[in-house]
């Protein structure tokens, strides 16, 4: 900790906390069909795409429909990446004419990078020629991101509008949210990207000679473009197997700054954009606050536990197994809390060497559902379903049905909103106990005892909240794991959205009760710590006995100099 | 009601106990899912014993079953108080005679012959035999067997106090009355239905907070099935196999102790208890779903005759036109009131003695007669028979149109003064008399609407409560504004019309509000039926009574507010055990988690691993740890069971300041209060060498 540091994180938060409310202004008036700045050059693209796809742009969709469309876009897309990948050996764009990919990991992949999970059981460099990257992989980059943010939409809508049945159009908010928010940033940050000398290329690896005479194959590719993507979108898969930790996808300590701000920029925005469009910023700001407290006490224990001196190392400082020296200690733990907080899950150091409870934090993070700032969309959907619950709950004790935004939360609210919160809980629980169990499952983690367990638990939570980061040290590659986690990463992505759209309707249709002394306040100090408080609770109840055998025991283990 | 039933607090707990071992039925148990599992988590445990028997083992299924019986005993109380009630009007009921009119032909018939439509008759002493309406006759009748109120009442044909009550007994004069309700219908089948199938039908919040609380229960049996799973992975690494108490007996008590027991245990006591105290405030509802509602309520319509003002308007004072002597004024105030007997009138005589100290005189010394109050006249007052001089006197008294016609017919001059007056009165809110002898106006009297003590206050708290209040009233825009104004409520109608009250209702729910409204008479019944709590006064007509969804038996229009104040506190409470349930569950952790784990990666046989210092409340041994947060678990259903029952504290304070105080009392108390007490059970579980 030195004053670098807190000068890189002043400026950093100050950046996040000024910009966010600017550009979740822009994406309102984008998102809610207004022209802005852009419109001039865009909107004859947009129409474009509404004739090739013959999409009626002012149909409106039920809940029911609008949920029909995200599962068609989605399947096609599925069936269409992973059939992609099977022959891309035959396929253009191959300069280093990589095999097809084994059906399994293909399957994982194609739902990995549909769900926004961008999990990688492969390495990029090794497997994947350019096509399947480009056209594959980039596209769904953006596809999962504009899919997540639709959702969202939808629920906003549904909060909004009162007594009527149409939530928008899908093929409208992916198509707008794509041409307006996505593609423009992505532009200017892979320009800025390849100005810091990432690689934006169709050749080959480059070979070199090395000064003791060996010959070394240097993986190029069109990299900036995907990773630009990768971060704005929230989705996390590098182009190569190293992510953000290889000096071509992210070189320097200024790209290192704007990845994680990539990151975090279009999720934290999101939430004023909600705010804009309920028309209550007060609201917006106190779910903002929830999750930078999550998102900053995460980020100070895992800065916290990575000072502290480890006795199995000869209590060494700083500690730098497993991270970039470029970087450092406190740029590691950065970008794995921010990279964990939301669901991007890219990486720039390995949360595997991290102290046991640097370590925790990431895991905890995906464990409650990557909600600060979450993925795009998909972390303010997420957060949105635990301030019903709060709402349900607390909310009663002011001696009203519960009420959200002027909505009544009933019986079909939380019910839908306790599937969307407690699916991934169920999923990390029972994906961890089988793999834990059974003898495919064991044989994944490369370590025994509490990190061993780590290692299954981050990958099925990683999975489950469809962040896609790698705890590393599992060998996640077998039909086994490729399988369980695609089915962990399908039914986490779409179960919550079939959740949150099924309350989206049910909100739309009910009228909007008149707020009043006696309505229950969702803008003030009291409900922020309350919020924060349920989120935490209901988080740590279901995951602190599997924690203690992870990472905390180990923790206790490591002060007495004992490793697995 | 509660003057009629007396609860005898030994019997009803005998009684709640026995029902409590009669609720361990599959059929009872199976109602409610979190106690359910609670059920077949102590019928495994139990099962468990034959198969490894162990004096710990055999607490721990002890306190699985208690866990159930306090959940039982808990509904068995709220239920007893009802069931007392509901047996003693069973017994009102039993076959009474009645005398069925065929035209014009008394016959004989059992009461539960009558159908509807028929007649029947009843005389001083007669128990009346069905709910009807009466169609000729008046009588006084004693309806304390419901009401609990030992006054007798007046019902008579025609206008808004025609229903009797079936049950009722009439003490005196002769009626007849027509059949309104099926035999197995009527007002007191309902009460006797209402107040037994209580917890049968679940209300809309319950059943949403069922789901929540079945949702974290799923949830807590998987967190703790899968965690043998993770536990056998680290077993494997240290080398220590079966060191983890991952037992059936400790896994289901790890179970009971996360899944929130204390409020799937209490929850639907809280729900009769809810209704139980409505009825103790002799509010009948004829469903839970009603009292809920009455918690949500945004908008009070209310008739500001008996409800916000007394019945009565009372004369306040006397204004002398221009030029007359005040005294002369309130002689002939005096005179045109001495034998009105209208609460107006004599508040008059009252004020006239009080001010001008005239005392009391005879009616029939002047000799005048007195001519009372007509629809066509509006006018009242008194005519002297003319004396030796010639001219007869006539006082009058009455709305100011009125006298004013009077005065020009004979030719006299209203002056502009007096007007001036009048319309000073009506605006401030009160109603002008203007006193007028002969031809001359003398001057004007002032009657005040009496807005009632109290509740000027009672519509303040309503309104940081967040509800507002709408006074309805015939009175004209003026006047209904100033009483509006002077008891603080936040809106009113004028000249209100039975039609004015529907739109209203409409229209506030038309924008999301919920409405409650008091009612009696048939017109009535529309905008009872349509408010979504609508109370109706058992004085009523039965049109009234029926369109309601609760009955009010004593008759008091000021009771919503009380009815509101209900709802909102059996919300309250499901809230905060809801809230103190979930809380309790850390603490839980703190005990059993280091329990199970403490020996995991011990380097030296006997000795703690690392995860026993998670032990952070020192609790004797992993026995006793796991023992006393089951134990706590079990009595803390007990201890709150008063709270179920009687409420949360019910404050009106706004809600943001209500959430405070609660999340303050059930939150941050539901995480410290386990803490302190594992701790003291732990220490005397030991100490009496119940574990080691």
């Amino acid at each position: 900790m030195n004053i670098h540091n807190f000068i890189e994180l002043a400026v950093f938060f100050s950046l996040l906390i000024g910009l966010a409310p600017l550009l979740g202004r822009y994406m309102a008036r984008v998102l809610s069909g207004e022209s802005t700045l852009l419109s001039k050059l865009l909107a004859p693209l947009e129409m474009a795409v509404y004739r090739v796809g013959a999409i009626r742009p002012d149909e409106k969709m039920s809940w029911k429909k609008y949920f029909q469309a995200v599962l068609i876009f989605n399947v096609i897309g599925l069936v269409s990446l992973w059939i992609l990948m099977m022959i891309q050996t035959w396929l253009p764009l191959n300069p280093m004419k990589l095999a097809n990919v084994p059906w399994d990991l293909a399957l994982n992949t194609a739902i990995s990078f549909i769900t926004n999970t961008n999990w990688q059981a492969y390495s990029g460099e090794a497997t994947l020629s350019y096509f399947t990257q480009m056209a594959g992989l980039t596209v769904h980059n953006f596809l999962s991101a504009a899919t997540g943010l639709a959702v969202l939409l939808a629920l906003t809508r549904g909060l909004r509008h009162a007594s009527i049945q149409e939530l928008g159009n899908f093929w409208v908010d992916v198509t707008r949210s794509t041409l307006y928010i996505f593609l423009p940033l992505s532009l200017i940050m892979a320009v800025f990207l390849i100005s810091q000398g990432v690689p934006q290329t169709l050749s080959r690896y480059a070979t070199a000679h090395t000064l003791e005479g060996a010959e070394q194959v240097i993986p190029l590719g069109p990299v900036a473009s995907q990773v630009a993507i990768k971060h704005l979108g929230t989705n996390g898969g590098g182009f190569f197997g190293e992510n953000s930790a290889h000096p071509f996808e992210n070189p320097t300590p200024l790209t290192n700054f704007t990845e994680v701000f990539g990151l975090l920029m279009i999720p934290a925005s999101l939430v004023f954009t909600f705010g804009f469009m309920i028309g209550d910023k007060r609201h917006a700001w106190c779910l903002f606050s929830v999750m930078m407290i999550v998102l900053v006490g995460s980020f100070a224990v895992s800065w916290w536990a990575e000072t502290q001196p480890n006795p199995v190392t000869a209590n060494v400082l700083p500690q730098l197994e497993g991270k970039e020296v470029r970087f450092g200690v406190m740029n590691s733990v950065l970008f794995a809390t921010a990279t964990t907080g939301t669901s991007c899950g890219a990486v720039n150091a390995m949360h595997d060497s991290f102290m046991p409870l640097a370590g925790l934090m990431p895991l905890l993070n995906m464990m409650l559902g990557c909600i600060a700032f979450g993925g795009v969309g998909a972390g303010l959907y997420g957060m949105l379903m635990h301030v019903l619950i709060t709402v349900f709950i607390a909310g009663l004790m002011v001696g009203r049905t519960p009420e959200y935004l002027g909505k009544k939360i009933q019986a079909w609210e939380a019910a839908w909103a306790a599937v969307a919160i407690l699916l991934p809980n169920l999923l990390i629980l029972l994906g961890s106990a089988l793999s834990a169990t059974v003898s495919a499952g064991l044989a994944g983690p490369s370590n025994s005892g509490p990190h061993g367990l780590s290692e299954i638990l981050y990958a099925f939570s990683s999975c489950a909240a469809n962040n896609g980061s790698a705890f590393a040290g599992l060998n996640a590659n077998s039909v086994f794991y490729n399988l369980s986690l695609g089915a962990v990463m399908w039914v986490g992505r779409f179960g919550c959205i079939f959740a949150v759209l099924a309350i989206a309707g049910s909100l739309a249709c009910k009228m909007t009760v008149p707020a009043s002394p006696g309505t229950f306040p969702t803008n003030g100090l009291t409900f922020t710590l309350v919020l924060l408080g349920i989120i935490l609770i209901v988080g740590a109840l279901t995951f602190f006995p599997a924690l203690c055998l992870g990472p905390i025991v180990e923790h206790g283990l490591m002060i007495s100099g004992r490793v697995f | 009601m509660s003057a009629k039933i007396e609860i005898r607090y030994p019997e009803l707990v005998r009684q709640a106990m026995i029902g409590a071992c009669q609720k361990l039925h599959p059929r009872e148990e199976l109602k409610n899912p979190v106690m359910f599992v609670v059920w077949v988590g102590s019928i495994l445990s139990t099962a468990f014993l034959f198969h490894q028997f162990s004096g710990f083992n055999l607490q721990l299924a002890l306190w699985l079953w208690f866990t159930c019986l306090f959940a039982n005993f808990a509904e068995a109380m709220a239920e007893g108080r009802g069931k007392a009630h509901a047996d003693a009007l069973r017994k009102m009921r039993t076959a009474t005679l009645a005398r069925r009119l065929d035209s014009g032909q008394e016959s004989a018939v059992i009461a539960t012959d009558l159908k509807i439509d028929d007649c029947f008759v009843c005389e001083a002493g007669d128990i009346i035999p069905a709910d009807g309406e009466i169609v000729e006759g008046i009588a006084t009748v004693d309806e304390s067997a419901i009401t609990g109120e030992s006054a007798p009442v007046i019902r008579e044909s025609g206008g808004d106090r025609s229903a009797v009550t079936g049950g009722t007994r009439v003490i005196s004069d002769r009626i007849v009355v027509r059949v309104t309700a099926e035999p197995g219908h009527s007002f007191l089948d309902r009460m006797i239905a209402m107040i037994e199938g209580a917890r049968r039908q679940k209300t809309p919040n319950e059943i949403a907070l069922n789901i929540v609380l079945i949702s974290l229960t799923i949830l807590f049996i998987l967190v703790v099935l899968t965690l043998p799973t993770f536990a056998a992975f680290n077993e494997r690494a240290a080398g220590q196999s079966g060191v983890v108490l991952t037992s059936l007996p400790v896994l289901l008590a790890l179970i009971v102790c996360l899944i929130p027991t204390t409020i799937g245990g209490l929850l639907s006591a809280i729900g009769i208890a809810g209704i139980d105290r409505l009825m103790r405030r002799n509010v009948l509802a004829t469903s839970g779903r009603a009292v809920e509602a009455a918690g949500d309520v945004d908008v009070l319509l209310l008739d500001k005759t008996g409800t916000i003002t007394l019945g009565n308007r009372m004369a306040t004072e006397l204004i002398p036109a221009p030029g007359v002597n005040a005294g002369e004024l309130a002689d002939a105030a005096h005179f045109a009131s001495l034998a009105d007997e209208t609460p107006e009138g004599r508040s008059i005589a009252v004020l006239v003695k009080e001010q001008y100290g005239m005392r009391g005189r005879e009616v029939a010394a002047p000799h005048g007669q007195f001519i009372p109050f007509t629809a066509q006249t509006r006018m009242s007052g008194m005519d002297f028979p003319a004396p030796e001089s010639g001219i007869p006197r006539c006082i009058r008294k009455g709305a100011a149109e009125a006298v004013k016609q009077f005065i020009e017919a004979q030719g006299g001059l209203y002056p502009k003064a007096v007007e001036d007056i009048v319309s000073d009165i009506a605006r401030a809110g009160g109603t002008p008399l203007v006193v007028a002898d002969g031809n001359r106006v003398l001057g004007v009297i002032r009657l005040k609407d009496i807005v009632k003590g109290g509740i000027r206050e009672r519509f303040a708290q309503l309104r940081k409560m967040g509800v507002r209040t709408i006074m309805i009233t015939g009175d004209n825009p003026l006047t209904a504004a100033a009483i509006a104004a002077e008891a603080g409520v936040d809106d009113f109608i004028a000249h209100a019309k039975p039609e004015d009250k529907l739109a209203r209702i409409r229209q506030e729910q038309a924008d999301g509000r919920l409405i409650a409204m008091i009612g009696d008479g048939t017109n009535d019944a529309p905008a009872l039926a349509q408010a979504d709590v609508g109370v109706a006064m058992n004085t009523g007509t039965q049109a009234a009574r029926e369109a309601g969804n609760m009955v009010d038996l004593d008759s008091n229009p000021t009771k919503l507010i009380e009815v509101v104040e209900i709802g909102k506190q059996l919300l309250m409470t499901r809230g905060a055990l809801t809230t103190f349930s979930i809380a309790n569950d850390v603490a839980k952790y703190f005990a059993i988690l280091p329990a199970m784990f403490g020996l995991l990666y011990a380097t030296q046989v006997g000795g703690h691993g690392p995860l026993e210092k998670l032990n952070i409340m020192h609790l004797h041994s992993p026995e006793s740890a796991i023992l006393s947060a089951i134990v706590f678990n079990a009595l803390i259903i007990v201890a709150l069971i008063p709270l179920a029952l009687r409420g949360v504290k019910y404050e009106a304070i706004g809600a943001a300041a209500v959430l405070r105080k609660n999340m303050v009392i059930y939150g941050l108390g539901g995480i410290i209060v386990p803490f302190v007490f594992i701790k003291l059970i732990d220490l005397f579980l030991v100490a009496v060498h119940l574990v080691s």
